[in-house]
């Protein structure tokens, strides 16, 4: 049994508010899913879970089939095989009602830097059926929260790489929704930017019980704490808390033991230590 | 013995929301044309152009007989008007179509995507908007050629309003249509070649069809199997607050027919992904 066979086997995560009897609701289900683009297989039977008001770190390196898991999880790709829901909601059968409980933020930034910030977040608000008025008082909120409200009526152009993501996390946050996924959020950012966004982020988890699901290929993104999936060149390879995810690869950090995972060298260009 | 819950969210969208959401994207289309001055300039500047210096030149050597809509002989820049109207359409509705393959490419298109309202109606959402966009370039143009006696009667700037909005549909549900067979952003210098070139000439916005009959029966087939002729010809008679009836149901029936071919064959994961094997985006 491999160390991914037990993490799965022990996923039940508890529901927020479970009746009698009920077991688990997961914030994000990734049942069994597989995906080939013609004949090269990007995701291998991936399955795992992300639970409510947790912090969950997608790791791997670039080509492992992560932008590919979100491109499904977010319906922007068809299933091909297994099964996606988001809080019980099947994403195939039901996608407006899974949707209605997702945010996400891409890798590529889709901003419309054309457009004020103000502008850009009144958009997504009516994408969402969120009235006018509705939309400016939220908007109003979460640029004051991510301290952007003396530039809303900037034009993003204007922003820099860390306000520009910090823009888009709040933009995918309007519609209130209880899962947020990102992308390599932080990837083209300085240090100092990128420790603001997980901070912001990771608070999300503690103050509002968002499930969150970040993408990653950096290890000092990982906290102890943190659930870790470890993808690699389209398979899961582990997945559980982190220390148990070490412990089982007979590893002293994450470092390693995804090298041992995975049969690396180096991860992010970082040397092994 | 466990029980899986289901997280309750509301099932379905009521009425309110599928309006906001509309208004919403029409809003961000236009307000993405008027911040792009150079594209509102170009979309006047190309109707214009063939309005005074093509028609003014061959003024002389096409007469035109009368013909419906028109009850009298009239000017060569009056019977092409409502063909330059169509043109600004035409080009309307593909650089929408190009700005859906751009927005595909640089990501923005991800935020419409993964809107929760079904796609089938964000995709026509997208497609009232780009109509909006058009309508704002065709009144410009109308209120220009007004100075270059153009002037159709008062009631024909109201009638022509929803040919209007039927031909830009058209044209732009065919634009949608294109672009999901787009792979690439620079593919669609092929789509000013092999599509708008040939629709726009093949057809009765320059010349009318019995004069193409003349010069070349198999042409004027061509042109009237072309649903362009039939948008340049309902706008035609709409702006004289007159009905073609035979290119209004052409209009009507090739739109229904793009509008469902787009969004079957719209497939989000194009652009989102680099071809070949270990190239994927992943």
């Amino acid at each position: 049994m491999t160390a991914t066979d037990r993490n799965i086997a022990s996923q039940s995560v508890p529901d927020s508010a479970p009746g009698p009897g009920a077991a688990v609701q997961a914030a994000l289900s990734i049942g069994h899913v597989s995906h080939s683009y013609g004949p090269r297989r990007a995701l291998i039977d991936v399955n795992f879970n992300v639970a409510p008001a947790s912090f969950t770190a997608l790791l791997g390196l670039n080509g492992a089939g992560k932008s590919t898991l979100f491109s499904l999880v977010t319906r922007l790709f068809g299933i091909q095989n297994g099964k996606i829901s988001i809080f019980g909601h099947d994403i195939s059968r039901t996608p407006g009602e899974a949707l209605r409980l997702l945010g996400v933020v891409f890798q590529p930034r889709t901003l419309d830097l054309d457009l004020s910030l103000t502008q850009n977040l009144l958009y997504h608000a009516a994408l969402h059926g969120i009235s006018r008025r509705e939309a400016r008082l939220r908007s109003a909120e979460v640029l004051e929260r991510i301290k952007l409200a003396d530039r809303a009526a900037s034009k993003v152009r204007d922003l820099s790489g860390g306000q520009m993501r910090r823009l888009e996390i709040a933009r995918a946050l309007l519609h209130r929704p209880r899962l947020l996924l990102l992308d390599e959020a932080t990837v083209g950012l300085d240090v100092k930017a990128r420790a603001d966004i997980l901070d912001h982020v990771r608070q999300l988890v503690t103050e509002q019980g968002i499930g969150v699901l970040w993408a990653t290929h950096l290890f000092d993104e990982i906290m102890p704490n943190d659930d870790l999936v470890v993808l690699h060149q389209g398979k899961m390879l582990a997945h559980g808390p982190v220390s148990r995810v070490i412990a089982e690869a007979g590893a002293q950090d994450v470092n390693t033991a995804f090298m041992r995972l995975t049969g690396t060298a180096t991860l992010a260009g970082k040397p092994p230590s | 013995m466990s029980s899986t819950t289901v997280t309750p969210a509301r099932s379905g969208f009521s009425l309110s929301e599928y309006i906001v959401c509309l208004n919403g994207i029409v809003w961000r289309e236009a307000l993405r044309f008027l911040h792009q001055r150079e594209r509102f300039v170009s979309a006047l500047v190309r109707p214009l152009v063939w309005l005074f210096i093509f028609a003014a030149g061959f003024r002389q050597v096409l007469g035109i007989s009368i013909i419906p809509p028109y009850e009298t002989y009239i000017l060569y820049e009056v019977y092409i008007a409502p063909g330059l109207m169509a043109m600004i359409q035409l080009f309307n509705g593909m650089q929408s179509s190009l700005s859906m393959v751009y927005d595909r490419e640089m990501g923005n298109m991800r935020t419409l995507l993964v809107s929760p309202l079904p796609r089938g109606y964000l995709l026509f959402c997208k497609l009232l908007a780009g109509t909006a966009v058009s309508l704002l370039q065709v009144y410009a143009f109308l209120a220009i050629a007004w100075f270059w006696d153009i002037t159709p009667p008062t009631i024909g700037y109201l009638t022509v309003l929803p040919a209007l909005v039927l031909s830009g549909l058209m044209l732009g549900a065919l634009g949608m249509l294109i672009s999901a067979s787009i792979k690439q952003l620079e593919n669609f210098a092929g789509v000013m070649n092999f599509v708008i070139f040939p629709m726009f000439f093949a057809s009765s916005a320059l010349y009318p069809l019995w004069r193409v009959q003349e010069g070349s029966p198999m042409l004027y087939y061509v042109c009237q199997w072309n649903p362009f002729t039939h948008a340049v010809e309902l706008i035609r008679f709409a702006l004289y607050g007159k009905m073609d009836w035979v290119s209004f149901a052409v209009v009507g029936g090739c739109t229904v027919v793009f509008m469902i071919g787009a969004i079957l064959a719209y497939d989000p994961s194009r652009g989102l992904v680099r071809r070949g094997p270990g190239g994927g985006e992943a």
